[in-house]
């Protein structure tokens, strides 16, 4: 077959792909009534408060090695002092979000995909139809609420807690002073910093959801099509995850 | 009760369903049995709207099953999977009373969940119990009791005996046989398991090469050629 059709094909079958999932991810947000509340509680346990941990010692070490690489790379040319708003900025707008993002895709987009992959292979999924349950009500709906939710309030704790990382290490090690390098971080960190990340973890936390539901809903047979459904939705959602912070990025700040 | 006619479909160019004609009246036990791969799954998912045909007609009740109807089809409906597929994320009485605490408060749904898990020979001890403490047998009976939770006037049990041992699979026959006369329900069961047909049919239907080869009562499936495989008479391999 030759190159431009190839490359025609693939194309075309990735736009269609890409027009599924949007349709997939626009009707599990909007279909509401019935709305189940108990399970959209349960998986704000599950995104949200259960990924706190993970989220939490991603943002405190990335802020403290932040701190550390502007202090020797500022001191190039001796502005070594910027490392308090650098830190702050970078954690706010960039790897809170995307390393918060990228962590919960891990530990989510998998466990997700886990669960609905094994409900379709031991027909829990036909199950519901049976009992008169639209499966994207009660599976889809609460889990990608939960993670538009809980995914940006993960981000903003994780905001906080880089910094405090970066503020440990300056203070401990590169000799800021304590109540100096809190003042250079309020003076520098813009409210649309963080607000900008914050809606990057909305949209971070859509994708996750989405792609655990998507690849879990359409996972192949047995066992093994529950490990490939599981593997695309961790890989989907990373590579999502990492295209949208681009796209996003040039959205707010171009 | 319901009137499948001239269901067809295909996967991928290869023919399953190629014509199905058959029907069921209200009270009736029909067993349809195939070998595996005949496309006794795919009939049941055309039927619940889990799979769209490609052609023919399903009628409930003399007219069409379609997005309009089925949900009240549904609400009168109950179905036995062959791995019972109980909600690992619920208890027992939970998933038994699942459509019943949609509109009920939870105290009435797990009496009546209670007294279903009864019926089937489960005691009130298995209600907390969480659906990966039960044996395969157990879970099929709690599946039972989830099917008949809300009296329904059509049930499904697909492969009720499939990966039971003899004896097990002997009293799911009896329990199933014993539900469908005290309710009248309309039943309609998959199976390979003739001892299944005996215990639970009123009628048989074969299913073969994507149509019914041979539909008659259970009493004269002894004399039918087509059957002759599936009773014994010859070798099966
Ligand atoms: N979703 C599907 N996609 C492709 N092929 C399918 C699908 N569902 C069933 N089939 C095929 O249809 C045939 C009948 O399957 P099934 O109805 O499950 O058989 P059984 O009679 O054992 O229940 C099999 O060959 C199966 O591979
Ligand atoms: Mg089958």
């Amino acid at each position: 077959m030759n190159p431009v059709r190839l490359t025609g094909r693939a194309a075309l079958s990735l736009t269609r792909g890409i027009g599924a999932v949007a349709l997939f991810a626009g009707r599990g947000l909007f279909r509401l009534r019935p709305f189940y509340g108990r399970a959209f509680a349960g998986q704000l346990v599950q995104i949200g408060w259960l990924s706190l941990p993970v989220v939490g010692l991603t943002a405190l070490f990335t802020g403290a090695a932040l701190a550390l690489q502007i202090h020797s790379g500022g001191a190039r040319f001796q502005a070594s002092d910027v490392v308090p708003a650098i830190v702050a900025i970078g954690m706010a707008r960039e790897l809170g979000p995307v390393l918060g993002g990228l962590m919960v895709a891990a530990r989510v987009a998998s466990s997700i995909a886990a669960e609905i992959g094994t409900m379709k292979v031991t027909e829990q999924i036909d199950a519901l139809v049976t009992l008169s349950t639209d499966p994207m009500r009660w599976l889809v709906t609460p889990r990608l609420w939960a993670a538009v939710v809980t995914v940006p309030v993960l981000v903003g704790v994780g905001d906080i807690i880089g910094i405090l990382g970066g503020w440990m290490v300056g203070t401990q090690s590169l000799g800021f002073n304590s109540a100096a390098y809190l003042e250079n971080t309020k003076a520098y960190l813009e409210t649309w910093d963080v607000m900008s990340g914050l809606l990057k973890g909305a949209v971070f936390g859509l994708i996750v959801a989405v792609c655990g539901c998507w690849f879990g809903i359409h996972s192949g047979r047995g066992a093994a099509g529950v490990g490939r459904a599981t593997k695309s939705a961790v890989v989907a959602a990373a590579v999502g995850i990492l295209a949208a912070n681009f796209v996003l990025t040039g959205l707010f700040f171009e | 009760m319901i009137q499948i006619a001239g269901l067809r479909k295909s996967f991928g160019g290869k023919p399953v369903l190629a014509g199905v004609d058959l029907g069921v009246e209200r009270g009736e036990s029909l067993c349809v049995i195939g070998q595996s791969g005949t496309g006794k799954s795919v009939l049941l998912k055309c039927i619940l709207g889990l799979t769209a045909p490609d052609a023919g007609r399903i009628l409930w009740r003399g007219r069409p099953l379609d997005a309009a109807s089925r949900p009240d089809f549904m609400s009168g409906f109950g179905m036995l999977f062959q791995g019972a597929a109980l909600f690992d994320s619920l208890t027992v009485w939970q998933n038994v009373a699942f459509r019943l605490r949609q509109r009920m408060p939870d105290p009435q749904a797990r009496a009546i969940a209670v007294e279903k898990l009864a019926r089937v020979g489960l005691g009130p001890d298995t209600a907390d119990l969480m659906p990966a403490e039960l044996s395969g047998g157990m879970a099929k009976r709690a599946g039972l009791a989830r099917a008949i939770a809300d009296d329904p006037q059509v049930i499904f049990f697909d492969e009720p005996t499939t990966g039971l041992d003899p004896i097990r699979a002997r009293r799911i026959n009896g329990l199933i046989r014993g539900i469908v006369t005290e309710t009248g329900a309309t039943a309609i069961t998959i199976t390979h398991d003739m001892d299944s047909v005996r215990a639970i049919g009123d009628r048989v239907a074969l299913l073969q090469d994507g149509q019914i080869a041979w539909d008659g009562p259970v009493s004269r499936m002894d004399h039918a050629q087509p059957l002759a495989g599936f009773l014994g008479n010859t070798p099966l391999l």
